[in-house]
């Protein structure tokens, strides 16, 4: 297939892995932030090509396993209502409550929906005009523009049935959060293309001046990711940090200038909490005012609920690259992915999920 | 009372633990949960020779003749769909069955749920599709049952079919009968059921040309079996796609499996599909798919002959099986590194086949 063929050409990749193996000195450890890197890694076994010397630790840039514990408990309550018809994209409904996960609520009668796009929601709410269609609007700023669009739409079209429940988080916070912390072990991060695709990549540069530390933009084929982490060790190696452009078949420096409008005109930044690693200041979307009739919250009246995480899983860290999902106790017993215990097990981009299914044979030490 | 005696029966007979109090639309997605819900709640229930056998249909033999039995019901959602409908899946889905345990498929026998208020016109295509495929696999559909449900209570049609088949002395098709050096052999692309199906579903708005692969399989397992005797397995890949029928021999027959991805053949556009909506295309359902397991020393023998015909002619080796890696699954990547082919967990695409 044209422009993915190109990126998973075995001589190409090879080639790479050697020449990482040429300039790396020392142990160095890099981040991936996105979830669809981090499956791309262990799907096409990229660990196996690099270099002991270096480490790849698992972002938090999978958008089902940081979406909050109470996020989905309050979809949860809007779902169980009669006349609501509850839309989300297709991984979030197994991504466990604190009691239930959405398939259990449409087990029990209630009408959810998986829907491939925001805007199959809004045409589901002009066709049934007589329920409340609700969208669980949640992920980075890759799928905030569509979004965003919707409720646009949703406007245009005149419908009052129609509201999101907003649970938008953004990358650049999240990195600003992961270097602050002490313990950190993160030396370079692979940003995420895709999101960069929509941002542009400008505000990475004053983080990576301030944290001296090299970030690269990367695609999320495996001849992607190994240039991306070529350019991270030839940058850490020669001590230089600078924020490089790997995707530049797709990002530019600016983003998409459209999107962005879109996004400043129907979200205002706010603090978010994340699951597992708790409140990031101005890390999320919330909808502005003049939108708040779409706002299911407030619709709803859900705002009041609030839960708490199973002691038992260790998410957090796992976001955070200080642990490794072998690592936790509950991995592959009372966590699986047909009884998750947290959202890295649910989501085809979570990195525990990535580990069971890709990496049955764990390494002992 | 009869309330107390049911009472007491229950409690003689407590029903099996599990981790889920309803019934979810996973545990028929032809995955793990699927294969824990069989296990609990049937095989501890129904256990018997014949039942143990797991293989697509029941083998036995009455008089001293070899018969195949298989049942199978159909749910599918569009019911018309590019390259066929329900009433054409329901009879090569059996068909095919029986076909897959080594059987020639003979009779089989249909039933129709129909959902009040059902249009008699489809109900007419649907008729018109069975006549025609069970005339292309030269079997009779000889009983079947009628039952009409409240509007609302059924999904427009759903169709159960079961058939039997005749077994030929020196056929044996068994997992137990796989061995390590056997080639993998599939016999065209694979996935295009599931994607056909996804794009005729209202709520997805792609199009694609692609079609189902819809087609009775029994010819082709008939010319192949009289090239070999040394066919050990054959499996069609439908609900769970290729990847789960690979798991599920792997297991029952106690060997490892290596596949080689660049080797298995799926269409750009499928593959293209596959992309954009986040699916793996060896989990994707097939109807007109087999997979054989055919001696190293016969491999190339029995491709030749799976080519000469219309349902064969892509056919390829796409793998082999091996004495490590017990009971796993194993991809060699496009970029030559090594992974692991999981069994489906919950499910991809609900409804499908």
């Amino acid at each position: 297939m044209k422009y993915l063929d190109e990126f998973r050409n075995a001589t190409l990749t090879k080639n790479l892995s050697e020449n990482i193996k040429e300039i790396v000195t020392q142990h160095w450890t890099i981040m991936e932030i996105c979830g669809g890197q981090t499956h791309s890694i262990l799907k096409y076994g990229i660990e196996e090509m690099l270099p002991d010397e270096i480490s790849l630790v698992h972002g938090p840039g999978c958008p089902v396993c940081v979406t909050p514990l109470e996020m989905i408990d309050k979809a949860v309550s809007i779902a169980s209502r009669e006349n609501v018809i509850f839309t989300s994209f297709g991984d979030m409904v197994r991504v466990p409550g604190s009691q239930y996960d959405l398939l259990a609520v449409k087990a029990n009668g209630y009408d959810v929906r998986m829907v491939y796009s925001p805007l199959d929601a809004v045409s589901l709410a002009e066709k049934n005009k007589e329920k409340q269609v609700v969208f669980f609007a949640v992920g980075f700023e890759t799928t905030a523009p569509a979004n965003a669009m919707a409720v646009v739409e949703a406007k245009r079209r005149g419908l009052k049935n129609f509201s999101i429940l907003c649970s938008h988080v953004l990358v650049p916070p999240a990195i600003e959060a992961l270097l602050s912390n002490p313990h950190t072990k993160i030396q370079a991060f692979l940003a995420a293309g895709h999101v960069c695709t929509v941002m542009g990549y400008e505000e990475y540069i004053p983080l990576s001046e301030r944290f001296k530390i090299p970030i690269v933009i990367t695609g999320f084929e495996p001849v992607d990711i190994l240039l991306g982490i070529y350019s991270a060790i030839k940058q850490l190696e020669e001590k230089k940090y600078e924020v490089k452009n790997q995707y530049s078949r797709v990002v530019l420096k600016e983003g998409n200038l459209q999107a962005r409008k879109l996004l400043s005109t129907v979200f205002d930044i706010v603090d978010r909490a994340w699951r597992g690693i708790g409140v990031i200041p101005k890390s999320g979307f919330k909808l502005k005012n003049k939108f708040s009739g779409f706002d299911a919250e407030k619709i709803f009246n859900v705002a009041s609920i609030s839960t708490k995480e199973s002691s038992l899983c260790i998410a957090g860290e796992v976001l955070q690259g200080l642990k490794k999902p072998y690592e936790c106790s509950a991995f592959r017993k009372s966590c699986t992915p047909e009884h998750p215990l947290g959202a890295p097990m649910v989501s085809s981009e979570g990195a525990c999920a990535a580990y069971f299914h890709y990496k049955k044979m764990q390494p002992t030490t | 009372m009869n309330d107390e005696q049911n009472l007491n029966f229950n409690l003689n007979c407590p029903m099996p633990i599990s981790d889920y109090e309803k019934v979810l639309l996973a545990h028929g997605g032809g995955g793990t949960l699927s294969h824990q819900l069989i296990q609990k709640m049937f095989f501890s229930q129904f256990h018997n020779p014949l039942l143990n056998q797991e293989h697509d249909g029941a083998i036995f033999e009455i008089s001293g003749t070899c018969l195949a039995f298989s049942t199978d019901s159909y749910v599918v959602q569009p019911i018309f769909f590019p390259g066929g409908n329900i009433g054409e899946l329901a009879v090569n889905g059996t068909v095919n069955d029986l076909s897959m345990c080594g059987a020639k498929p003979l009779y089989i026998s249909c039933g129709f749920i129909i959902e009040e208020g059902f249009p008699m016109n489809d109900l007419w295509k649907v008729v018109r599709a069975m006549k025609n495929a069970a005339e292309k696999a030269n079997v009779q559909i000889v009983t079947g049952d009628t039952k009409v449900v409240d509007k609302g209570k059924g999904d427009k049609i759903f169709i159960n079919t079961s058939g039997i088949g005749v077994i030929h002395n020196d056929v044996s098709i068994s997992p137990a009968n796989c061995k390590a050096g056997d080639a993998i052999i599939v016999n065209g692309n694979i996935a295009d059921h599931g994607i056909a199906i996804m794009s005729a579903r209202e709520n997805l708005s792609f199009e694609t040309s692609i079609k189902s692969d819809c087609a009775p399989l029994n010819s082709l397992v008939e010319n192949m079996l009289a090239v070999s005797k040394n066919i050990h397995v054959l499996r069609d890949p439908t609900r769970g796609g290729v990847a789960s029928a690979l798991n599920e021999i792997a297991q029952k027959a106690n060997v490892g499996i290596l596949i080689d991805e660049d080797k298995i053949p799926i269409r750009e556009e499928v593959k293209a599909a596959c992309e954009l909506l986040g699916f793996d295309p060896l989990y994707i359902a097939n109807e007109g798919k087999l997979l054989a397991f055919v001696a190293e020393e016969d491999a190339e023998k029995v491709l030749d002959e799976m080519k000469k015909h219309l349902y064969g002619k892509d056919s390829t080796i796409i793998g082999k099986v091996t004495a490590e890696n017990l009971k796993t699954v194993i991809m060699k990547t496009s970029i030559g590194s090594k992974r692991i082919v999981d069994m489906l967990s919950g499910e991809q695409l609900p409804r499908i086949c």
